[in-house]
């Protein structure tokens, strides 16, 4: 029997911002000694109150926009309430009835198509603190508590249930992080936290059946742990089926080391938070001259940028789909361009894709787009090679200079001029008799010989197919 | 000025006398210091005093009246007008470096790292800290009964309540312990001690006064405001500590109306009644009301008739619906403002056992006292699953209507709405703690302010059995100013009346030990 899988996504992802969600705390970075960075508002301290973050409302309205979503007339702040220690309020502020997007679609692209992902919200709420168990010296065991991340501004999105594979899933996680980045919402790092995925995988015997008991998977800490995890609970609940038994609706983690799910907590009866609209903060209208001016502002997206890229630029989806995937490389394509309208789009894309990239990975700093326009047009249009391009290229990550100016002075252009490789070809067939005696007894590669000697004359500048062609010449003359 | 009279000066006397120089801060301070450690053993009215800290503020404070008299009048003026003025606060304001309980075990011993805005406010104008003084366990009560610390006693008689929940901050200004304090309204903790022990209080409209810092216990009723023993007094603390704020997302940017540290006295004040329409709303003469008190508040407002004021009969129907609204509201919103004294970060705290459930289960349980676990209980209910649209959705609609009511009132063209503050005068003892309904019913006509959001004030308009009686004046939105005005007036009308005569009794006489 085959059986047809249902996932729906839920997305909690920090966003970009310099301060909490609630205080002026400052974001945690890497190092910080804990509880650092709190205050009275993030450590719940009696009287202490909350005043929203106007920045991550902004990035998140920009998100809805991105992904074609609603933004309500007026939104207006939720407790949700429970007990925890990692919550110091005994509520988190959240967003129920009226999240700030709502409605909107993501397009995937997987190996067996492109399709669309219905978004239901994405809404704005605080990060709770870290715990951290640990057994002292005495063999007692205790929990402590850091408040850094208390506050932190998180965006949660959610999806319709329209996913049907591991693949698809994946993708969409991917995809979902490029815009994020894209548009400067979030930086969505999965390695350290900054994105959390998690996945609503349910099973049933055919596409019009009613929805199976969904289990929640979590725990996926990359791309790749998502793709595998839901792959993974497809299966396994499959197995439970044919098996005869039954799909137990509750929370399974993934341990990346088994590559297997397993059980972290049974489903009890929905819990009660007993939202209410949160006194603290006044209700939020969204005003319409706000918005258009976020919206305004919002770069080209993802999707809609890959789709230019092939239509309008003619680069294949591969060279399209690696510019888009990298911010910073579609960065400098769209900086490059700007600078230097006439130079080849393919080119251009080679380039980027080549060199940059592989700079970039290596942590190598910016190019200066404009100078790195004009090394682009100089070898587009073969004022130099390309071997002289890539010195000039790494010399440009070091700082910016003019090119232009740098070729002219250093005299790096390619001799291409007749007369001019003609006398350059004499005096190195002058200097090596050997040679022409070899091309007379019949041997082909003492042309390759005389273009080499004649490269390293130059310096690299004469163009070789040229030379080639004016050795032959001399030779058989 | 030395002795009984610093003691007994109003600030606006206390603020002449240092222009004059013919007192100094540091006096005042100390001749209070000396009252209330002769007299707060019995009194009870203090759970913090800042002996050490109040002193140096003072000498502080003389400095800088010693400088600005010898530069000149010019300088005099520009000083900050509550300079030197000592002020006491309500044990939920926080003050960095002085404990903050709220009348709670559940605090006890929490010391605070930061100022409230209005605390910063204060010492920013070079007001003298005294102290912190006593309130109902969060501020949940309407006679003090419910601190988890002490019992504070009516100035007006000792084997009564002094109203609540800001109990010690008006038995300290009625006392003369202070001349200025602060309180906190939610349902009338301003407005129903002020009345109970003859004291002016006003709630300042919602927004008014920053909350930040402040110990929640209904975020969307709660307010700060002043006590005072003059309306003028009560003008000058609110001009001190009004205004919007950055971290109260629910401060107004409304301005400050100036007019709060000008305002009228003597015939000024009294002829400036002539004309103003007040509503007399029938329903605030409840049932149950006791009949010395209907007396004296019809006094006054027949006083307010004579000068010249337009008394018009009103109605406002929802006025039955605002208890039990309230008692959803406050509730729902305080079982969320108290979760966060779970025993982890601070306070009182009976983690460590390892089960964490234990852990907030006995915290709490023993933290909180009882009228505090029943109100998180009522709460915690009304914002159940299959309850929350029953009771709190409704309420908040029941909340509109309540609000429209008033906004009848202003729409008809009233200036203020005059009513009694408390149906009773101050109660005996106990006389109440066996029937929470009975207590809340106290606050039957102060509520409804809060449920709508409006400035209201309670000044003092004579006696029933020998004990204050308190005159309620609500207005519209921002019109302290105003409220006050008329509140001066009626104090220059009345200014000979016999009942003014008669004062609190003498609590050093009747043997008050150490504090």
């Amino acid at each position: 029997m085959t059986w047809h899988a249902v996932i729906g996504i839920e997305v909690h992802v920090q966003l970009r911002t310099v301060t909490k969600m609630f205080c002026p705390c400052a974001i945690p970075a890497e190092g910080d000694l804990p509880n650092s960075k709190t205050c009275p508002t993030c450590l719940g301290l009696p009287g202490a109150l909350p005043v929203p973050n106007k920045a991550a409302i902004e990035k998140v309205l920009a998100v809805g926009a991105a992904i074609g979503a609603a933004a309500p007339a007026t939104t207006i702040w939720d407790r949700k309430n429970y007990f925890y220690p990692d919550l110091p309020k005994g509520y988190q502020i959240s967003q129920l009835d009226f999240p700030l997007a709502e409605h909107g679609t993501i397009e995937v692209t997987t190996s067996a198509g492109t399709s669309r992902v219905r978004i239901r919200r994405a809404h704005l709420e605080e990060d709770t603190a870290r715990l951290r168990h640990e057994k002292g010296g005495d063999g007692k065991r205790s929990s402590l508590i850091d408040y850094n991340r208390s506050g932190v501004a998180l965006l949660e999105i959610v999806t319709e249930p329209d996913i049907r594979d591991a693949e698809t899933a994946r993708r969409y996680a991917e995809e979902l992080r490029l815009l994020l980045r894209t548009i400067g919402a979030a930086d969505a790092e999965m390695e350290n936290g900054q994105m959390r995925v998690e996945a609503n995988v349910s099973i049933r015997p055919s596409e019009d059946a009613p929805f199976g008991t969904r289990t929640e998977v979590k725990n996926m800490n990359s791309f790749r742990s998502v793709e595998k995890a839901i792959a993974f609970e497809i299966a396994r609940q499959t197995e439970v089926l044919e098996s005869g038994g039954t799909i137990t609706q509750e929370t399974r983690g993934w341990d990346e080391s088994s590559e297997s799910t397993y059980t972290m907590r049974a489903k009890e009866n929905s819990h009660d938070y007993r939202y209410f609209p949160e006194p603290d903060l006044p209700p939020l209208a969204i005003d319409p001259a706000w918005l258009a001016g976020i919206v305004a502002s919002i770069p080209e997206i993802p999707s809609a940028r890959r789709a230019r890229y092939v239509e309008q630029l003619a680069l294949s989806e591969y060279d399209a789909a690696v510019l888009v995937g990298e911010p910073r490389a579609a960065a400098l394509f769209e900086a490059a361009r700007a600078a230097g309208a006439t130079i080849d789009a393919k080119t251009l894309a080679n380039w980027v894709t080549g060199e940059y990239l592989r700079a970039a990975n290596e942590g190598a700093a910016e190019p200066d787009p404009v100078q790195f326009a004009a090394l682009i047009g100089a070898v587009s249009r073969k004022e130099i090679n390309g071997t002289t391009g890539k010195e000039l290229f790494a010399e440009l990550l070091g700082g910016s200079f003019d090119v232009r100016a740098a070729i002219a002075e250093r005299g790096l252009g390619q001799i291409s001029d007749d007369g001019a490789l003609k006398k350059l070809a004499s005096e190195v067939l002058a200097a090596n008799p050997q040679a022409l005696a070899d091309w007379k007894a019949g041997k082909q590669q003492a042309i390759g010989f005389l273009v080499g000697q004649a490269m390293k004359a130059s310096k690299g500048r004469g163009d070789a197919a040229q030379l080639g062609a004016v050795f032959k010449t001399l030779l058989d003359a | 000025m030395s002795g009984e009279s610093l003691r007994r000066a109003t600030a606006t006397e206390i603020r002449a006398a240092f222009h004059s120089g013919a007192a100094t801060s540091r006096a005042v301070t100390d001749e209070l210091f000396a009252a209330i450690d002769r007299e707060d053993g019995v009194l009870g009215a203090w759970l913090h005093l800042r002996h050490e800290q109040a002193r140096a503020e003072a000498d502080r404070a003389d400095a800088r009246y010693a400088t600005a008299r010898a530069a000149g009048p010019a300088a005099l003026n520009a000083l900050p007008p509550l300079l030197g003025i000592p002020v006491a606060l309500k044990d939920l304001v926080n003050l960095t470096g002085t404990p903050t309980t709220a009348g709670s075990r559940i605090l006890e011993g929490y010391v605070s790292p930061y100022d409230a805005t209005i605390a910063a406010r204060l010492k920013e104008a070079g007001a003298v800290i005294l102290g912190k003084t006593n309130m109902d366990e969060f501020a949940m009560g309407s006679s003090t009964e419910f601190s988890a610390y002490k019992k504070t006693v009516n100035p007006w008689a000792i084997d009564r309540v002094p109203g609540g929940s800001s109990g010690g901050s008006s038995a300290a200004v009625a006392a003369f312990h202070a001349p200025l304090s602060i309180g906190t309204d939610t349902g009338g903790s301003i407005r129903q001690p002020a009345s109970l022990t003859g004291i002016v209080g006003m709630k300042p409209t919602y927004g008014r006064v920053s909350r930040y810092g402040i110990v929640a216990f209904a975020s969307s009723l709660d307010q700060v405001g002043p006590f005072a023993r003059t309306a003028q007094d009560a003008a000058l603390l609110l001009h001190a500590i009004a205004g919007a704020d950055a971290h109260d997302a629910t401060s107004s940017r409304s301005p400050l109306d100036a007019a709060l540290l000008n305002l009228p006295s003597g015939d000024a004040a009294a002829s400036a009644i002539r004309g103003k329409r007040f509503a007399l709303p029938k329903e605030y003469f409840v049932a149950g009301m006791e009949a010395g008190v209907e007396r004296a508040v019809r006094d006054a407002v027949a006083a307010l008739q004579a000068a010249g004021g337009i008394v018009e009969e009103v109605s406002l129907p929802t006025t039955e619906h605002a208890l039990a609204t309230y008692y959803i509201v406050a509730p729902a919103e305080a079982s969320a403002n108290l979760a966060r004294y779970d025993g982890v970060r601070y306070g009182a705290s009976k983690h460590g056992g390892g089960d964490l459930l234990n852990g907030y289960l006995e915290t709490r349980g023993r933290g909180f006292g009882p009228e505090v676990r029943r109100r998180i209980m009522l709460g915690t209910y009304a914002l159940s699953a299959g309850y929350y649209d029953a009771y709190y959705v409704k309420a908040q609609k029941v909340r509109t209507l309540i609000a429209r009511d008033f906004d009848r009132i202003w729409a008809a063209g009233f200036d203020a709405i005059v009513a009694p503050t408390s149906p009773q005068v101050a109660w005996k003892f106990g006389a109440k703690m066996s029937d929470p309904v009975s207590m809340y019913l106290a606050d039957a006509c102060t509520l409804p302010a809060n449920m709508a959001g409006l400035p209201g004030v309670s000044i003092p308009c004579g006696l029933s059995e020998n004990l204050p009686v308190g005159l309620q004046l609500i207005g519209k939105p921002w019109s302290e100013a105003e409220l006050l005005s008329i509140s001066a007036g009626y104090e220059a009308l009345t200014a000979t009346a016999a009942w003014r005569a008669v004062a609190p009794h003498d609590l050093t006489k009747l043997g008050g030990g150490a504090a």
